[in-house]
């Protein structure tokens, strides 16, 4: 058989018009669930009305949260206009006209499903909140809590701060040595790589809390001279140890991401080892791990919260100080609420800067 | 004495031959073309002259100067022996000028201006003076390919070595570069290059080899390889070559 053979009508028969699909089950379902989510929204502005004594802002945010509930109502409807128009058009024998209008359909209706079930999410979340006589929000949410803890919370945070800023630096020196020793080639480097090896299955192994503990208490002892070092000092050395291990690994995946023929190129250039390391494969292995970095880094920060073990006041430490002294768990929340504000920043700074470098690089 | 001596040199990756025994002088202002079907050992032999690979057996010498085996600096090598692949291998990180200046400053020891002012001209002689501040992505692939030229001869090198560079470019893109390619045959640099582009090959080389299965099967002018092949298994390659339009 020839190539010529395989075209033919028999084997390729025309196509046979499809159907419109139909439009008005989609869109009673649509409506089912809007008006399921505009009932929650009700419940939850009600709710949210009778807990605030009906103070202004939480009635706005009620009033809002039923309009937006509302929305889902008008694609509903256009979806069963557009379903009419379908059976009109279908009946004119208009076929690709009909089934236009059945797809526009379809899609307001899975438009006002998504909006709806959206408005449900948020409606149930805000019951619960307000559930048990409003028992999560005073629980978590105590608002004069925060006014007591808040001065010495945000002092106590700064020993986070400084902490992970300490260890990032020190982690992204310690971890790209080790990475390199790694991959040192021949049978010079052996040693070398056998050593950074076992330092890195050694300290990923170890639970962060376990080194911190170690160092902490045990350095001071091993070495007097140590004895005056600031406790937050020698956390920062037991975070930077752990994290290396870490971020060894993705510097290394990050090198051995660069294609070969890179190191080909630069080799074949007369560089040597070293400066192809130094000028080709480390600054575009960087560029590739700052995402997976950025996630390493992250969980530092919060790894300091492991200090309060070693009895360091940092912003966690205070807060459960706090809680203690006010029975209640807000002051943890607040400690939770200043991860989340210094974090959130870090990571669309971090999406800015792969845009920059890829607009950069495509000329754009 | 030839100026580039390949001596029987052997190369395997573990049990699978690549060269078995390939033999080649090259004189100096000669270019040398390599041809044969893919999986030939074209690129494997260029890569073992510049170092790239080691080779098992043989040995390969540039002006009577064992450049194989222990003992040799192959950096110093290398910026006596330039090459050029064919998927280009430019720095994306680099512009192009730095692409082409690395090499100069970090091991020719040249200062940055001189590097830059003599890039330039490089640069300017393949019409590319004005992307000199562009990165690679933002270039054409013929345009990376002069680029990549650039880059390899900016070390001065005295042999260059060219991998099927033009086998990854558009049709339309090939003229430009083989342009260049020829101009740099008339100024009279020593070249070796493995290539699919037999009419430019018929053009340019003083001499054609024809490799098989690892070994030069066939050599000689390029008008007695194209036009009177003797050996069967050039002959088929070439007709093979004539059937896709290719000659």
């Amino acid at each position: 058989m020839s190539a010529v053979d395989l075209v033919s009508d028999e084997v390729q028969p025309g196509p046979t018009p499809s159907q419109p699909r139909g439009v008005a089950g989609l869109a009673t379902t649509g409506l089912v669930v809007a008006l399921a989510g505009l009932a929650l929204a009700v419940a939850a502005a009600l709710r949210l009305h009778s807990y605030s004594k009906g103070a202004a802002v939480p009635t706005g945010v009620g009033v809002l949260l039923v309009l937006a509930a509302l929305y889902p109502l008008l694609p509903t409807a256009r979806a069963y206009a557009r379903s009419g128009r379908r059976s009109t058009l279908l009946g004119e024998g208009q076929l690709v006209a009909s089934r236009r209008a059945a797809a526009a359909g379809r899609d307001e209706a899975t438009v006002a499903m998504g909006y709806a079930v959206g408005a449900a999410i948020v409606s149930v979340l805000l019951l619960i909140a307000l559930a048990q006589d409003g028992g999560i929000a005073q629980t978590f949410f105590a608002g004069h809590s925060w006014k007591l803890a808040f001065p010495e919370m945000i002092q106590a945070f700064w020993t986070n701060i400084w902490v992970a800023c300490v260890a990032q630096v020190l982690v992204l020196v310690f971890g790209l040595l080790l990475a390199v020793m790694r991959m040192l080639p021949g049978r010079a480097g052996r040693p070398l790589r056998l050593i950074a090896l076992i330092y890195c299955d050694v300290f990923r192994a170890i639970p962060a809390l376990v080194t911190i503990l170690l160092i902490v208490f045990g350095l001071p002892l091993a070495f007097p001279a140590l004895a005056n070092w600031p406790s937050a000092w020698l956390g920062a050395v037991a975070l930077t140890m752990t994290y290396s291990a870490y971020v060894a690994e993705v510097y290394r995946a990050g090198l051995s991401s660069i294609h070969p023929s890179q190191s080909a190129a630069a080799r074949s250039l007369g560089l040597s080892y070293a400066q192809t390391l130094r000028t080709v494969l480390v600054p575009q292995a960087v560029r590739r791990v700052i995402p997976p970095l950025l996630n390493d880094f992250i969980s530092l920060q919060k790894d300091t919260a492991l200090l309060t073990i070693a009895g360091i006041v940092e912003v966690v430490n205070a807060s459960t100080l706090w809680q203690s002294k006010l029975f209640n768990l807000s002051p943890v929340t607040l400690a939770a609420l200043f991860f989340i504000v210094v974090t959130i920043p870090q990571a669309r700074f971090v999406d800015f800067l792969i845009d920059r470098d890829a607009a950069r690089r495509s000329g754009r | 004495m030839s100026f580039l001596q390949i001596d029987d040199v052997h190369k395997a990756y573990g049990q699978h031959e690549v060269l078995k025994g390939v033999s080649l002088d090259v004189e100096r202002h000669e270019v040398v073309c390599l041809i044969g079907a893919s999986g030939s050992g074209k690129s494997t032999l260029l890569r073992c002259v510049n170092g790239l690979e080691e080779i098992n057996g043989g040995e390969i010498r540039i002006e009577g100067d064992t450049v194989t085996g222990a003992g040799v600096d192959l950096n110093a090598l290398r910026r006596d022996v330039g090459i050029v692949f064919q998927s280009y291998n430019l720095f994306p990180h680099m512009s192009v000028l730095e692409n082409v200046t690395l090499a100069p400053i970090r091991v020719g020891g040249v200062s940055k201006a001189e590097a830059e002012e003599r890039a330039m001209g490089l640069l300017g002689s393949v019409n590319m003076q004005d992307k000199a501040r562009s990165y690679p992505d933002m270039l054409s692939g013929g345009q990376q390919q002069r680029v990549a030229i650039v880059r390899a001869l900016a070390t001065q090198p005295r042999v260059l070595l060219l991998d099927e560079i033009t086998a990854a470019l558009d049709p339309e893109l090939v003229g430009d570069v083989l342009e260049i390619v020829r101009e740099l045959a008339r100024g009279g640099l020593t070249m070796l290059l493995a290539t699919h582009e037999m009419g430019f090959a018929k053009e340019v080389a003083s001499q054609v080899c024809f490799l098989d299965a690892g070994s030069i099967l066939e050599r000689g002018p390029a008008q007695q390889i194209f036009e009177e092949p003797r050996e069967e298994r050039t002959q088929q390659f070439l007709s093979r070559v004539v059937k896709s339009g290719r000659l």
